[in-house]
């Protein structure tokens, strides 16, 4: 029975080298604090020398896909690493961010005035070595934008993050994920008050070489922790007295 | 290495810059003239007018007599300099020491020590700056010399040859009247007075002699023109310590070649960077082109650089800028800010913790160089509750927060840039809203937090308080929404959505 497990996990290790997926070589995976999710992805790592596509067709998704970017920075940015968020249109909070364990003054903004100039920018700072990760708001984004893009992401490793507010305008890309973050009922321990922790559902809409899925995290002070869905109950309008 | 001095006279110098501007007036003899003492006199004159002996210093009102078509113009005080200060600019390019002939205001002094063989030989470069004049409409007399005295001299009253050859001025001086000397109008009358019509024959007499009899500026001005005294030129640039020039055999006039030239120019400038252990901080490149306009670029480091490599790629995003038209003659690159370079220890493995990092201020430098520093924040936490001002702008990539972030208060990670009018349903006083319409969408309010009251800080602005309330709909959705002001059945309040949470 053993031996043909190890035989199956070998067979699924060539599958991925097949495919094309290179399993990261040098200083050890590490994981980015999402738990189960990683599992999703090929080899259970976060895959970093990639495109991860975020979609957001409200302004609360987007509110929600900042939160749940900020929680995998602060794991990515936690060896003292600075990263680039370029926007044409930026509406992120910088003070917020503390809540999600990252200093803001690590982030370096860069508002320009097209999406021309943003990919542009990122492509340049996929470029430069030094960078936790690449956050960037752009709408569209042709196959062979994202491809040049995915080439410059692979140079130094570093995760490129889109994040698209236009929905209407998605044309297929070489994009590595495609994650779907909309906010659920936060739920507060039974008996309290006011708004708990902010509660997500993830979805990976889309993975090479893994299985996309669909889970349920929250943002419990400092990471992220998977609920299970039964756990998930409604509650009684209840207020705090400020 | 031997000086070698070139005085450029433009002989008509306002006349030929005023058929310059109206062509009509070749024909016409004419002649500047500015009042003095309640007089019009003659300041300066065409070369027509001039062939009517016509002189300077004449009134106008005789110099009509003699030629009664004669047309006055009218001469403005400080033309002469502004008109000399502008093509000593353009003369630049042959030579980077130019100077105003402050003596009699009509021409130009250029030191050209190791320049003429730019041009292949002293005689083709003289022949290039007069061609180059003339067909720009101004009639010059050139002389070059080992002193500037000489070749004054020479380009004003020589017969033979402008070329004075090196060491050969004091022979050709001999021949020139001593009025070549640059001398005040007393002393030459004196010196008319003794009979001395050539510098021969007193340019051998004892030196107390000629002290005695002429002062002290008169033997100044004979050793300047025999080169027994330096004579210091007062450069219309004054040169800045770090900058390089290139001239091209043939016009420039493609994007490589610009390329190619600028790499070159910062090869020479990042090596004298390197050598005296500073670095760039702002720079610029300079093209002057053939048809006499000048293109410039600059750019800014936010960090002392010499590195060939990243300079270049900040001169690469504005290549385009630079339009060479008919081509680029000489190229200038000058370092216009330098800084003292720290010298980072070097580390056996590469750290990447910082932003103070090599490449990303490289990055940096290429971002803001190509969109403007203004594209590229930071943020530090400033010690302001009112939410617009909590975080505050860095001043530098380096700057460090003074303070931590503020995490004991709920903030939305998406905040609006203006906080946009809401309609509410509210418990009164003070309870959280229960029910809300936001871009015509109708939200429940399921969970609430608040109020968190922010008090407006009347040191910077004046206006009502906002009480804010971090709510949550039906469907999960969670919002910052606010009142401004006291609640009260005669006082005016509102509400306001502020943000999004995640």
């Amino acid at each position: 029975m053993e031996a043909k497990l190890e035989i199956l996990n070998k067979l699924r290790q060539d599958l991925l080298l097949w495919q094309g997926f290179k399993p990261a070589e040098g200083e050890a995976a590490q994981c980015v604090g999402l738990g189960e999710i990683e599992a999703a992805f090929p080899a259970g790592v976060f895959p970093r020398k990639a495109i991860h596509e975020f979609i957001c067709a409200t302004p609360d998704q987007t509110a929600a896909t900042d939160g749940f970017i900020a929680g995998l920075l602060s794991v990515l940015m936690a060896d003292g690493t600075g990263c680039v968020w370029i926007s044409t249109a930026r509406r992120l909070f910088p003070a917020s961010l503390a809540a999600f364990n990252v200093e803001a003054d690590r982030i370096i903004f860069v508002d320009v005035r097209n999406e021309r100039e943003v990919l542009w920018v990122m492509e340049e700072a996929l470029r430069c070595e030094g960078l936790a990760a690449v956050v960037a708001e752009v709408d569209s984004l042709s196959l062979v934008e994202s491809r040049r893009l995915q080439l410059a992401a692979e140079e130094q490793g570093i995760p490129a993050m889109i994040i698209r507010k236009d929905p209407k305008r998605l044309v297929a890309g070489v994009s590595t994920a495609r994650w779907k973050i909309s906010p659920l009922p936060s739920s507060a321990e039974p008996g309290m008050p006011g708004v708990g922790f902010p509660r997500w559902r993830v979805e990976l809409l889309k993975v090479r070489s893994g299985n996309p899925g669909c889970w349920t995290l929250e943002w419990e002070a400092d990471r992220f922790l998977q609920v299970p869905e039964q756990k998930v109950f409604v509650q009684m309008v209840q207020r705090k007295f400020g | 290495m031997q000086r070698r001095y070139i005085s450029i006279w433009f002989r008509h110098l306002l006349a030929d810059w005023q058929l310059i501007r109206r062509p009509e007036l070749k024909e016409v003899p004419f002649v500047f003239a500015a009042p003095d003492h309640g007089r019009m006199m003659v300041t300066s004159v065409s070369q027509l007018a001039a062939e009517h002996d016509i002189t300077p210093g004449m009134s106008a009102a005789d110099a009509k007599a003699i030629c009664p078509g004669l047309e006055v113009l009218d001469d403005k005080v400080g033309r002469a300099g502004k008109l000399l200060k502008g093509l000593g600019e353009y003369c630049i390019r042959y030579a980077p020491i130019v100077a105003i002939d402050e003596f009699s205001m009509d021409g130009l002094m250029l030191e050209v020590s190791g320049c003429a063989h730019l041009w292949g030989g002293e005689r083709e470069y003289l022949k290039e700056i007069v061609s180059r004049l003339k067909s720009k409409g101004y009639t010059v007399r050139l002389a070059i010399a080992d002193t500037p005295g000489a070749a004054w001299a020479v380009s004003r009253f020589g017969k033979v040859t402008p070329l004075v050859a090196s060491d050969g001025h004091v022979e050709t001086l001999q021949l020139l009247p001593p009025e070549a000397l640059r001398l005040e109008e007393t002393t030459l009358s004196k010196l008319r007075k003794l009979g001395f019509y050539q510098i021969r024959s007193f340019i051998g007499m004892p030196r107390s002699v000629l002290r005695r009899r002429f002062g002290e500026a008169f033997l100044l001005r004979l050793a300047q023109a025999l080169g027994t005294e330096e004579e210091v030129l007062q450069p219309l640039r004054q040169p800045v310590p770090f900058r390089e020039r290139l001239a091209s055999l043939e016009p420039i006039k493609t994007k490589t070649g610009i390329e190619i030239a600028i790499t070159r120019l910062l090869e020479v400038l990042c090596k004298r960077l390197q050598t005296e252990g500073v670095g760039l901080r702002s720079g610029l490149l300079t093209a002057y082109r053939i048809d006499g306009k000048i293109v410039q670029i600059a750019i800014g480091t936010s960090g002392a650089s010499h590195s060939v490599g990243h300079l270049f790629k900040l001169f690469e995003l504005k290549i385009d800028q630079i339009k060479p038209a008919l081509g680029i003659e000489l190229f200038e690159l000058e370092a216009l800010k330098v800084d003292s370079l720290e010298v980072p220890q070097e580390i056996l493995w590469n750290s990447k913790a910082g932003l103070n990092n090599k490449s990303i201020l490289q990055l940096i430098d290429r971002v803001s160089g190509k969109l403007g520093a203004a594209a590229v924040r930071r943020y530090i936490p400033e010690a302001h509750y009112w939410p617009e001002r909590s975080a505050g702008k860095a001043r530098s990539l380096t700057e460090l927060r003074l303070m931590n972030w503020n995490m004991d208060k709920p903030r939305p990670t998406e905040l609006l840039p203006r906080p946009e009018v809401i309609q509410v349903m509210a418990l009164t006083p003070d309870h959280p809203p229960k029910f809300f319409i936001y871009k015509g969408e109708q939200h429940q309010v399921v969970k609430a937090d608040g109020p968190e009251r922010i008090e407006r800080e009347w040191w910077l602005d004046a206006g009502e308080h906002r009480d804010y309330y971090r709510v949550e709909d039906a469907s999960g959705r969670r919002y910052w929404l606010y009142r401004s002001g006291h609640y009260g059945a005669n006082q005016s309040f509102q509400w306001f959505i502020h943000g999004f949470f995640a």
